[in-house]
């Protein structure tokens, strides 16, 4: 048994097909990156392992089990924005999540177990690096420590699953650099499994150690919408696939293949 | 030379612009009085200020012999709690009810269009049916401010839990939270000040609904006293008693500003 199984999943809207015949599986431990055009179906999926969409067709099992069909404590989530509280300190974010389970009625924990929470919310805010920042508000911080503090209050819960939605798309190119070591180091570190939804193919090959091509195999001119996306490309380029190799992977990929969107994406 | 919309005044000369319409007004004011009072010592329309000082001194440091009361006090107690109670009644069913409404689509189809409705009833229209209803004391008068102003708080409160990113309340999901805390710990908090704006924006309406109620019954009261007064033509009264008025919504208005300001900072250093 894998610890992901996608079986037969097909997901349309109304008379839109938007995905179809989704048969994969993905170990634990494993960093998917999903990449194709926009309006692929890519984001849709994601929704789909998150819980906030439902397939239409086929199940989604997770170590076995159907997965939960709302949103839940065994998937985190980091968005590309909006993804922690504005009228809560760094601080407070992160230990809104273990509030949120310690305390079901009050929403507020005292004493001891606060000092308990408080201490797990600080390590995890100095794993993410914004110890510094401890007290300020999220409108004071930039766009990165925004994503660094979603980070961290997505680990607080140790999720099954890390999605992660286009989270570094708001970034400037050289914080996005230290979002990449970032993240890889707690994907390693963790043991997490972790998917991300990018539009930039060259994220995908650096930090996933699989990637997932989304694009549409049948075509029906008359129908645009008849048929939906399938995975094209599962490539595993393994947990060490440094930036020379996936440079190949990428040259051979939009060598061989007549997808337009690749080499759109390239140029 | 600098476009027009580029320049910006120096803090003296904002300070000078913004008391000039005053001053202007003042000084129009006391020519006209002047004028009208030169004609004919006996005119009522435009009081000169010592006439209006004295009827402020009558009404406000002046004992009533018969009831030992001073009138303006009295007056505006009686509109202050009226305005009061209508008007945080209507905040606290505006917010639970919008929240509600905005947070639950179970709760919203079945409320929302009918609260649309309601909130299109001229609340003047049935200010009658209220007199019938509940009798001609307090309980009218109040009843015709929540009427008036708890369903525009409703639909803005509505409007405000639906504008939330979604992106928070699934965050919050994923961190484990149930209804109740996301309702407790993500929109309450955020919604609050976003109440008090609203109910800033709503006591202009709850005043005017006020002053027409005293208007038509009442023994007491800051609209009651003006519509009272009018009968004699006391302009000397009704002009003082505005400008009372008008300083105690300001003072209304400046205090909730305040309020919210020290209790959620965040919200008005930009983070919206």
């Amino acid at each position: 048994m894998s610890f992901l199984e996608i079986k037969n999943v097909w997901k349309s809207y109304g008379d839109a097909q938007i995905l179809e015949r989704l048969n994969l599986t993905v170990e634990q431990g494993e960093f998917v990156s999903m990449v194709g055009a926009s309006g692929c179906g890519k984001s849709t999926f994601l929704n789909m392992l998150l819980g906030k969409e439902n397939q239409t067709k086929g199940e989604i099992l997770l170590e076995g089990k159907p997965l939960i069909q709302e949103p839940d404590e065994e998937r985190g989530i980091v968005f590309q924005r909006y993804s922690v509280f504005p009228h809560l300190t760094v601080l407070q974010n992160v230990m809104i999540a273990d509030e949120f389970s310690a305390a079901k009625l009050l929403g507020f924990v005292f004493g001891k177990k606060k000092a308990e929470i408080k201490a797990k919310a600080e390590e995890f805010i100095a794993a993410v690096g914004l110890t510094p920042a401890l007290n300020k508000y999220p409108h004071e911080l930039s766009g990165g420590m925004q994503q660094r503090l979603a980070i961290a209050q997505a680990l607080m819960k140790k999720p099954k699953i890390l999605l992660l939605d286009e989270p570094f798309g708001a970034l400037d190119p050289g914080i996005r650099a230290d979002m990449h070591v970032l993240i890889r180091d707690i994907w390693k570190k963790n043991n997490l499994t972790i998917f991300m939804v990018t539009h930039d193919i060259k994220e995908g090959f650096e930090l996933g150690s699989r990637v997932w091509v989304f694009d549409k195999l049948r075509h029906d001119p008359q129908a645009p919408n008849a048929y939906g996306a399938q995975v094209t490309y599962d490539l595993d380029i393994g947990s060490e696939g440094n930036k020379s190799d996936s440079k190949m992977k990428i040259d051979e990929l939009s060598a061989t293949s007549s997808n337009p969107i690749m080499q759109e994406e390239q140029a | 030379m600098k476009r027009l919309m580029n320049i910006e005044p120096s803090p003296a000369l904002r300070g000078f612009l913004t008391l000039l319409p005053f001053i202007l007004a003042l000084f129009a004011y006391s020519i006209a009085s002047e004028a009208r009072l030169a004609e004919n010592p006996h005119d009522k329309l435009l009081p000169s200020f010592t006439q209006i000082v004295d009827a402020v001194d009558r009404y406000a440091f002046t004992e009533n012999k018969r009831t030992g009361e001073y009138l303006l006090w009295q007056d505006t107690g009686a509109s202050l709690y009226r305005i009061g109670l209508g008007i945080t009644i209507s905040a606290i069913i505006g917010l639970f009810i919008g929240l509600c409404n905005g947070l639950l689509p179970i709760v919203r189809s079945g409320l929302s269009p009918f609260i649309t409705i309601i909130s299109l009833i001229p609340p003047m229209a049935i200010l009658p049916i209220l007199f019938i209803t509940f009798g001609l004391d307090e309980l009218a008068k109040v009843m015709l401010i929540i009427i008036g102003t708890a369903p525009v708080i409703i639909r803005d409160m509505q409007s405000q839990v639906m504008q939330l990113p979604k992106e928070q309340l699934i965050k919050a999901q994923t961190l484990g939270a149930s209804t109740w805390l996301v309702t407790l710990r993500v929109v309450l908090p955020q919604i609050m000040p976003r109440l008090l704006a609203s109910v800033r924006l709503t006591l202009g309406a709850a005043w005017l609904f006020l002053i027409a109620a005293e208007a038509i019954a009442a023994q007491e009261g800051l609209g009651y006293r003006i519509f009272l007064v009018r009968r004699y033509m006391s302009m000397d009264v009704i002009f003082p008693y505005v400008i009372w008025i008008t300083t105690l919504a300001f003072a209304m208005d400046f205090s909730l500003r305040k309020i919210s300001e020290v209790c959620f900072p965040w919200y008005h250093q930009g983070a919206k």
